[in-house]
């Protein structure tokens, strides 16, 4: 199982990658490599250029700005699973990320290629629903954001033109003691999930749920915001019943099944999941439970 | 079209080569072909099985998912480097030795190299968290208890103490 | 190492094989370079079925650095026969389907291999594969093995008369009669499907033609090399003196690794016409679609019982997946057949099965054998006997194990080749006793209501099982002491990571001084020791170690003749210890070894020494028709997610009898091991196709193997019931952790299910199935 033959281009800049995506017209960014050299390998995908952004220069950033983590697009998921800064300020993004295929995996993987890969299952596209992310994407005329809600255009397809490519991620914070949790049923330790569950709550003095996400992914091709979950959750005070509820509206999802898990245990995982990851997001409300 | 290759320099268990590699090659296959270091195996080519590890720059990562174009100005540590000497081996293969935490010896440089880095990083681990770091290391002779039983010995052995 | 008094066996002495290994110094046939070595990929059908209409190479070979590009056309002149027929033995054949060096006018399953590309690099071959233009005309395939029975199913290979490849009948004693009178009688259907074998090492093979010696080395990834020499010598028309077959180091077999393929004959002739040594390794994708697997089986079964519970008889059909070829034989649907009544007295039997043929890769043994499958049914049979009647499982099963007394008992069923069933030795009873006692199987009750009022669902189950092991008809070993005094062992037995090397050395050196370190042994090559059979069975513990064993006692008794004679002393006040032959309280008074090689090498003119024979070596072929008979006890604890469906195994207990235990370690991850695949048999593994044969799950992030985080602790209870059939009083132990561990573990998933009345009929089985069985009203 070897790569086919293709021309090698590892550039240093933003701009050398977007112009050398302007004049290739079958060319495939190599970013951790963890999913596109399987393909290569399997010969899935059978590209003439192949443009390395490990040497890319300014897309390795991980701070703090403006209420918001960004973190560049090459930034290893490493470097995001041992961040202080992710681990206090973006909680539900390093519950996520330990569930991120392994170490060798995330040694390697970037925030961007993952992003990018748009894989149904993966954990961080997933949390970039949950959290309102914005993503920047520089092409030949310059840099433009976007909600990462209008990133997947379809399966596994970015919403980005054959010259642009993503430079980064802003990933909004939750108020201090909001409740997060990352949920997700693997078949085994480290595999993508059949389908994940992300929650984050917000309460005021009383109790009561100020502000609901909740994201279930692997029932479609992106992971989707189950609005109206969010809704009878927003003004009301939590509750065991009131998650349970809440999250029967999952079993109303589209859902694609194949033949590792038909479309209604999906589902049905999604109202389980999506229950668990509510409890569990309000057990850690105000710091408890960590 | 004919074959496109670039110069590459690594440093490979502590030695510094400079080489002519072919963009399309990945590491594994420049480890194992141009410099003879066969220790690291190939057991799937799709980055699940683990038996390509190898340390870069230290860290842990699947041979089989790297070109070796991308090795260019790293150091790598691959199983053979992992002995200290010819006439010696490091704690962690001798503790594989007395717990028989090998049997066909095809997934075990992919272990090794992964419970190098893992035990740096934690000298005192629990079971579970062995179990969880060699989760990325697919063996199918023993079960994995062996593998587990050596690496807590290692890590006894390694932080000095007598064996329990 | 030397210990004191020659006594290794017995001992878990340290593994000869682990230091190179440990370094990245194993060499297993991917480490195997020649200069000038060419490197091959194959062309293979993505069609499940087709008609291959014309395959042009003109594109491939215009590649720069492909050097040939050969078909069934090009292989011709060197085949004296076009196909492998390689079945063992039956009478139940109703065709043969064996396969062609490479497809000829039609490809019938995925995978197939149909050319191949030779070229400076794996690279640019796999570039020569893509384009090689074979023009296929598909035509319908049969993709389960139920439907292809039917008279309308499309045929698997054109122009045969139907898919039933064969078919057999086995049992004793008259079950209408028992049905017929039996106080209940109990129906289950039941789908058992195991999956690849999966060695991290897939398979490989280097050819190298010597033109001066006109000899061809393969050195392959072969379980069994005399074996693969002998499909050669058949295949390639050539004397068995000018071929050569070498097993290197081995990355694990299970089983398909023993079957000869047509790779293997291909690249010889490769080898030979390009005049360059030529390698092929096979990649993970072909490991799923072109290296032989197990598996799906339907049975129909019942059993009838009296109102003790005790067993009248157990009757019923099979359908087999054979795949769609014979790369082996019926012999695994035969041990699933004769498997099922093993453990128990089953006074009346009889089973019909069917082995259907499929587009899609042979089926031929992976670990187990069949084994799990009759262990499954059986196992089902009797959970349902004990929840219809409302008894405790294990009470059943006790009223029903073949007592400790009754050995060796003699079943009215024979083995593929004939021979009676006879269970040599072994307690029943006592096994399952112990892994109760030790799963705490009598206090499960209470600490499983207790934790249903918490809301969590735990279950235990046990499974029994009988396995063959130890197959013969023979397994040979030559040991010779050298003039270095090293001692040499040679064995038609294969290495594969069962610690052969060091079980060898630890049976030879047990007899010869002791020190391990002093034995070095081969296997795997034909030029070593000319008559070999190979690992499969759990077989070459009790065939090679007895034919080592008796080898090493003969040499022992020359040796200490010979140094009798040296020292002057009487044979039985001598003794050896590491290199040397000393007298016993005088140890000054010794020889070495070497010395004692050395005089029985001969120097012409001159008389051998006393009277005895030349050269300091014996071989012995120890023939055994009977097998060992292993067996065991399984219990698992699971917990069972009932809203995930998810099973996590909290415990498991085996206690196994393997006979007399050499090294307690090895046979503990022998039995570790196979619990791995018995896991993965159960919860996780499933090669699925889709209804045109297409293979689905065909890498590893489909397939899913067992990792470290699934697997349980496991305990181990050793049990040693020696068998009389062998001098060394072992039996095998390869396979036995694979045979009961599927029906244990589903087992405990149906007890942990009981308040929802689910029924586990399937192995295996997975999160999706159990909530829907949870949710089924």
């Amino acid at each position: 199982m070897k790569p086919p033959p293709f021309r090698y281009h590892d550039p240093e800049t933003v701009a050398d990658v977007v112009g050398l995506l302007g004049r290739l017209e079958n060319a495939k960014l190599l970013a951790g490599g963890q999913s596109l050299m399987p393909m290569l390998s399997m010969r899935y995908v059978l590209p003439d250029d192949v443009i390395d952004l490990n040497r890319v220069r300014g897309l390795t950033h991980l701070r703090e700005a403006k209420g918001a983590l960004e973190i560049g697009a090459m930034t290893r998921q490493r470097d995001i699973e041992f961040s202080p800064l992710v681990r206090t300020r973006c909680p539900l993004l390093n519950e996520a990320i330990l569930q991120v295929g392994h170490r060798q995996t995330r040694n390697r993987g970037t925030l961007g290629g993952s992003l990018c890969q748009l894989d149904p299952a993966a954990e961080l596209v997933a949390v970039a629903i949950a959290l309102d992310a914005t993503v920047s994407i520089v092409g030949p005329k310059g840099e433009r954001e976007i909600p990462f809600a209008e990133f997947p255009a379809g399966y596994m397809m970015p919403a980005l033109a054959a010259d642009e490519m993503l430079t980064g991620a802003r990933f909004p914070q939750w108020k201090e003691g909001h409740g997060h949790a990352f949920v997700e049923f693997a078949r085994r330790h480290g595999d993508f999930a059949v389908v994940s569950a992300a929650a984050l709550l917000e309460e005021d003095q009383s109790g009561r749920i100020t502000r609901a996400s909740v994201t279930i992914g692997g029932t479609g091709p992106a992971p989707v915001r189950v609005k109206e979950a969010e809704r009878a959750l927003v003004g009301n005070a939590a509750s065991a019943k009131l998650f349970r509820e809440a999250c029967e509206s999952c079993r109303k999802l589209d859902a694609t099944g194949d033949v590792h898990a038909p479309a209604a245990y999906r589902k049905h995982l999604a109202a389980v999941l999506s229950r668990r990851a509510l409890e569990k997001a309000h057990s850690r409300m105000g710091g408890a439970g960590r | 079209m004919t074959a496109e290759t670039r110069k590459i320099v690594v440093t490979v268990n502590g030695r510094r080569h400079e080489a002519e590699v072919e963009t399309r090659y990945t590491l594994a296959d420049f480890l194992r072909q141009q410099l003879g270091l066969t220790g690291t195996h190939l057991g799937c080519e799709h980055g699940v099985c683990g038996a390509c590890t190898v340390l870069l720059d230290g860290l842990s990562v699947r041979a089989c998912l790297m070109l070796a174009v991308q090795a260019n100005g790293h150091e790598i540590t691959t199983v053979e480097g992992i002995a200290p000497v010819k006439t010696e081996l490091h704690p962690l293969q001798e503790a594989f030795r007395d717990n028989h935490g090998l049997q066909c010896g095809f997934c075990t440089p992919g272990i090794l190299t992964t419970l190098i880095e893992f035990l740096r990083d934690n000298p005192d681990p629990t079971e579970a968290e062995v179990r969880v770091a060699i989760s990325g290391n697919l063996c199918r002779c023993t079960g994995y208890q062996g593998i587990v039983a050596a690496a807590l010995d290692a890590a006894r052995r390694m932080r000095g103490e007598k064996r329990g | 190492m030397v210990s004191s008094g020659g006594k290794v066996q017995g001992t878990s002495v340290r593994r000869l094989e682990d230091v190179a290994l440990l370094r990245g110094e194993g060499r297993f046939v991917d480490d195997i370079s020649f200069p000038g070595m060419l490197h091959a990929a194959f062309v293979r059908s993505p069609h499940a079925h087709a008609a291959i209409r014309g395959i042009d190479k003109t594109a491939a070979l215009a590649l720069s650095g492909v050097r040939a590009v050969l078909t069934l056309e090009d292989l011709r002149p060197h085949l004296r026969n076009e196909r492998l027929v390689v079945g063992l033995p039956s009478p139940s054949y109703k065709q043969d389907r064996n396969r062609p060096a490479l497809a000829g006018g039609e490809a019938v399953h995925v995978g197939e291999p149909v050319a191949i590309v030779i070229a400076d690099s794996r690279y640019i071959a796999e570039d020569g594969v893509a384009l090689v233009a074979v023009d296929y005309d598909p035509l319908p395939a049969a993709a389960d093995c139920r439907a292809a029975l039917a008279p309308d199913a499309p045929k698997v290979h054109s122009g045969a008369p139907h898919n039933l490849l064969a078919e057999f009948s086995m049992g004793y004693g008259d079950t209408d009669k028992a049905f017929a009178g039996a106080a209940h009688v109990f129906r289950e259907s039941l789908w058992q499907h195991r999956g690849g074998s999966h060695s991290i090492e897939c398979r490989g093979a280097v050819a190298v033609h010597d033109a001066i010696e006109d000899r061809i080395t393969l050195w392959s990834s072969t379980q069994m090399p005399h074996a693969a020499l002998r499909v050669l010598v058949d295949m390639l028309g050539r004397d068995e003196n000018r071929l050569r077959v070498v097993t290197p180091d081995l990355g694990g077999g299970f089983g398909p690794k023993l079957v000869i393929y047509p790779e293997d004959v291909v690249l010889c002739i490769a080898a030979f016409v390009t005049g360059r040594p030529v390698k092929w390794i096979e990649d993970r994708r072909e490991h799923f679609i072109a290296t032989t697997q197990e598996r799906d089986q339907y049975w129909e079964v019942e059993i009838a019982v009296d109102a003790g519970a005790r067993i009248l008889g157990v009757r019923g059909s099979f359908i087999h997946d054979h795949g769609a070829y014979t790369a082996r034989g019926v012999n695994l649907a035969h041990n699933s057949a004769e498997t099922v009544t093993l453990p128990y007295e089953v006074p009346a039997y009889r089973m019909n099965v069917k082995l259907a043929l499929t587009n899609k890769v042979a089926v031929t043994p992976v670990r187990g054998a069949g084994h799990p499958q009759g262990t499954f049914v059986m196992e089902r049979l009797l959970d349902l006997v004990a929840r219809e009647l409302k008894l405790d499982r294990a009470e059943v099963r006790r009223r029903n194990l073949i007592p400790a007394a009754k050995m060796p008992y003699t079943k009215q069923l024979k083995t593929r080749g004939g021979m009676q069933v006879v269970l040599d030795s072994g307690d029943y009873p006592k096994c399952q006793e112990e892994a109760c006692a030790r799963a705490g199987w009598g206090d499960f009750r209470a600490r499983q209501d207790a934790a249903r009022k918490e809301g969590r669902y735990l279950g235990i189950g046990l499974a029994n099982f009988v396995k063959g092991t130890g197959r013969g008809p023979f397994e040979g070993a030559t040991v010779r002491i050298g003039p270095s005094g090293k001692v040499h062992v040679y064995s038609g037995a294969t290495a594969m990571g069962q610690s052969t090397r060091t079980m060898l050395a630890q049976i030879v050196a047990e007899q010869l001084g002791g020190d391990m370190e002093n034995v070095t042994v081969t296997t795997g090559d034909t030029a070593a020791i000319p008559m070999g059979i190979g690992g499969s069975n759990s077989r070459q513990t009790v065939t090679a170690g007895s034919s080592a064993h008796l080898a090493a006692k003969k040499v022992r008794q020359k040796a200490l003749k010979v140094a009798a004679l040296l020292l002057k002393a009487a044979e039985q006040d001598l003794e050896i210890v590491g290199g040397e032959v000393r007298v016993k309280g005088a140890p000054d008074l010794k020889v070495g070894l070497g010395r004692i090689a050395h005089t029985v090498a001969g120097t012409p003119g001159y008389a051998l020494p006393g009277e005895v024979e030349p050269g300091m070596e014996a071989t012995e072929y120890f023939v055994v028709d009977d097998m060992a008979y292993a067996n065991g006890t399984a219990v698992a604890e699971v917990e069972v997610d009932v809203e995930t469906g998810a099973v996590r195994i909290l415990r498991y207990v085996l206690a196994h009898d393997c006979g007399r235990i050499l090294h307690p370690v090895i046979v503990d991850g022998q039995i570790l091991g196979g619990a791995a695949h018995g896991i993965g048999n159960a919860l996780y593994e499933w090669m699925g196709y889709d209804e045109n044969a297409q293979p689905v799950t065909t890498n590893f992030g489909e397939y899913l193997l067992v990792t470290a985080t699934e697997m349980p602790p496991v305990e181990i209870i050793h049990i040693e019931s020696p068998s009389p059939l062998n001098p060394l009083g072992v039996k095998g132990v390869g396979e036995c952790g694979v045979v009961p561990t599927p029906a244990a573990i589903l087992s405990a998933v149906e007890d942990a299910l009981a308040p929802f009345g689910v029924r586990v009929t399937r192995t295996p089985l997975f999160p999706a199935e159990i909530v829907a069985l949870i949710n089924k009203k």
